[in-house]
């Protein structure tokens, strides 16, 4: 974590004085970008970094659902089931990568490319059903749609 | 009726969410007005006379949330634009977000100008990683330009903006818990009283205003509260922007008066049903608002009082349309897995409801269902009517009460037959 304090330190100037407690967010999310997830150091870090206490950290990543404490496959690919999607299709899009992936839910492939989840409404519900990889929507999803991506990632 | 537009009043191009563009279309003209020619106490006055009301869900009046706001009391004050968007069925938001991000930006410092705001915050959930960038490109912008910093526009109003970023909380949307989320905590919700204008971020005043709803001050303060006011229905004035999706030929986000006529909406704007399917129901708001069947639209207009007539509400604006054929059961079943996820746990009525709403309806649907199980839903919701910190745990009981006051024979058939009347269906081509 220690080579990203730069980056913290120009994030921290945009924040009042007395803020410290706020950047606790902001700070994991970019160590998660990195790493993939928060490890241990990266807690005793966050906290020797902003003062906080360590409870403040440890109960804000058990709380946020997309904080991560281990790592997961090199793509994470999120259906979204919520309503809009599911009358849509995302269930049809869920089985076809659970065949397709051979894992369910919350699991990742044994060669650790892909982990599939489920995620609540990602307000995408225009353009329904929605698949989250990483950090990006693809919308309007179709089997064959997912076949073609599937192809794309790394 | 005319369907006057306020915010989505431009071609959408690749371009179009730039600062050249924006000011090319008169951006920040309204902001000059306002730093140069207006008190703050006069902003307040016009957001106050165009009797605007928040477009999160509540529909609190705007004015009156900022009336709360002491100016000169010599602590700080903060503002933060709610952009969580969490509300299923909601994405009206993220259009201002990636298309008009500077319209957002203006309007917010124009209220930091009213409020004596010196920081200034947009918490937008974590998912949103495209209207993210979107907005955190407008704010350097906007930066550069000299529209956020010291010394704005030559005058000695000083505003800086932080994007705050979620990570993954529906309950974050909820006005408290958002401000606990930013003070980089869990994002639990805080019992009122104070409000949050008296103690909300770091016990300071903090005024917190939908991204719609912000995005109306540039207007009003351009054209005058007055001429907000003659917009729309007396009791609800103004446009509203509507995302619908679901079972509905043309989805997406569309601006319209309040007042316009429901069914005309449904049917010739958004072009009926997918495939031409009949509409069984529509929830007008965000799950959480009370679905409304088909026949109810027809007599209905798109304005809180209406709606609110009807036993429902203009809500989120998150429409979704619901076609002939599919199961509600199943479909309560999707709504009240989403709550049971989202429960933040502090509140027992709302930790232990939802986990049991959710078991209920799942017993149900793999054809185990009591003969007291509906009874059992209804009372549940009731329970957690008002006996929780924050709205979440009411919402659940309307999406609940709401389906089962209407289609109550749909649960009735499947604990009496183990099985759905409609097959289950949630898809609209599966059965086409």
């Amino acid at each position: 974590m220690k080579h990203l304090i730069p980056e913290f330190d120009r994030m921290r100037a945009r924040y009042p004085k007395g803020f410290e407690s706020s950047l606790v967010l902001p700070c994991l999310r970019r160590i998660q970008e990195d790493r993939g997830f928060v490890a241990d150091e990266d807690i005793d870090g966050v906290v020797a970094y902003l003062g906080v206490p360590r409870i403040q950290v440890e109960e804000v990543l058990s709380f946020y659902g997309q904080f991560r404490r281990k790592a997961i496959g090199r793509c994470h690919l999120q259906v979204c089931r919520n309503l809009s999607c599911s009358l849509n299709g995302a269930e049809r899009i869920l089985d076809h990568l659970t065949k397709k992936l051979g894992v369910k839910p919350g699991e990742t492939t044994a060669d650790g490319r892909y982990t599939l989840s489920t995620v609540e409404c990602l307000a995408a519900c225009g353009t329904a059903p929605v698949l989250m990889v990483g950090d990006t929507y693809h919308e309007s999803m179709t089997p064959e749609k997912i076949d073609a991506l599937l192809k794309t990632l790394p | 009726m005319a369907n006057r537009r306020l915010l989505m009043t431009f071609p959408v191009t690749a371009t179009s969410h730039t600062l050249a563009e924006y000011r090319a279309r008169g951006g920040y003209a309204a902001l000059e007005k306002a730093l140069r020619e207006m008190t703050p106490q006069k902003v307040v006055a016009e957001v106050t006379a165009s009797g605007i009301q928040g477009r999160g869900g509540a529909a609190f009046p705007m004015g009156r949330k900022w009336a709360v706001v002491q100016p000169n009391d010599g602590i700080p004050h903060y503002l933060c634009a709610n952009a969580d968007e969490g509300e299923p069925g909601t994405f009206k938001d993220r259009w201002i977000l990636e298309f008009a991000p500077h319209l957002l930006l203006e309007s917010m410092l124009i209220a930091s100008y009213a409020l004596q705001v010196r920081n200034a915050f947009v918490y937008i959930r974590g998912e949103f990683d495209g209207p993210y960038r979107r907005l955190a490109g407008a704010v350097e912008e906007a930066y550069e330009a000299g529209y956020l910093g010291a010394g704005i526009l030559g005058t000695d109003f000083a505003c800086d903006l932080v994007v705050y970023r979620g990570a993954g909380s529906y309950v974050c949307g909820e006005a408290s818990a958002l401000i606990t989320s930013i003070e980089g905590k869990r994002g639990y919700p805080r019992n009122r009283p104070p409000r949050l204008t008296v103690r909300g971020l770091y016990q300071k005043p903090t005024v917190i205003n939908n991204v719609e709803t912000l995005s109306n001050i540039a207007w009003i303060v351009a054209n005058g509260g007055k001429a907000f006011s003659a917009i729309g229905v007396a009791k609800d004035p103004g446009t509203r922007l509507i995302s619908i999706s679901g079972h509905i030929a043309r989805p997406g986000v569309y601006e319209v008066e309040c007042g316009y006529p429901f069914a005309k909406f449904i049917f010739e704007d958004c072009g009926g049903g997918t495939d031409g399917r009949p509409i069984k129901a529509i929830i007008p708001g965000g799950i959480s608002t009370k679905v409304l069947t088909g026949k109810e639209i027809e007599k209905l207009t798109l304005d809180n009082p209406s709606l609110t007539a009807a036993g429902s509400s203009m809500g989120s604006g998150g429409m979704v349309a619901i076609a002939e054929g599919t199961c509600m059961v199943r479909l309560l079943q999707v709504l009240l897995r989403f709550y049971h996820h989202e429960s933040c746990g502090q509140c027992t009525p709302c930790r232990e409801g939802m986990g049991w709403l959710h078991r209920i309806i799942d017993r149900i649907v793999a054809g185990e269902g009591r003969s007291e199980d509906i009874e059992r839903l209804y009372q549940i919701s009731a329970w957690n009517d008002g006996t929780t910190i924050c709205g979440m745990g009411d919402a659940a009981g309307y999406a609940t009460v709401g389906i089962l006051n209407k289609f109550r024979d749909e649960f009735e058939y499947w604990i009496e037959h183990k099985r759905s009347r409609n097959d289950g269906a949630l898809e609209c081509p599966r059965f086409s």
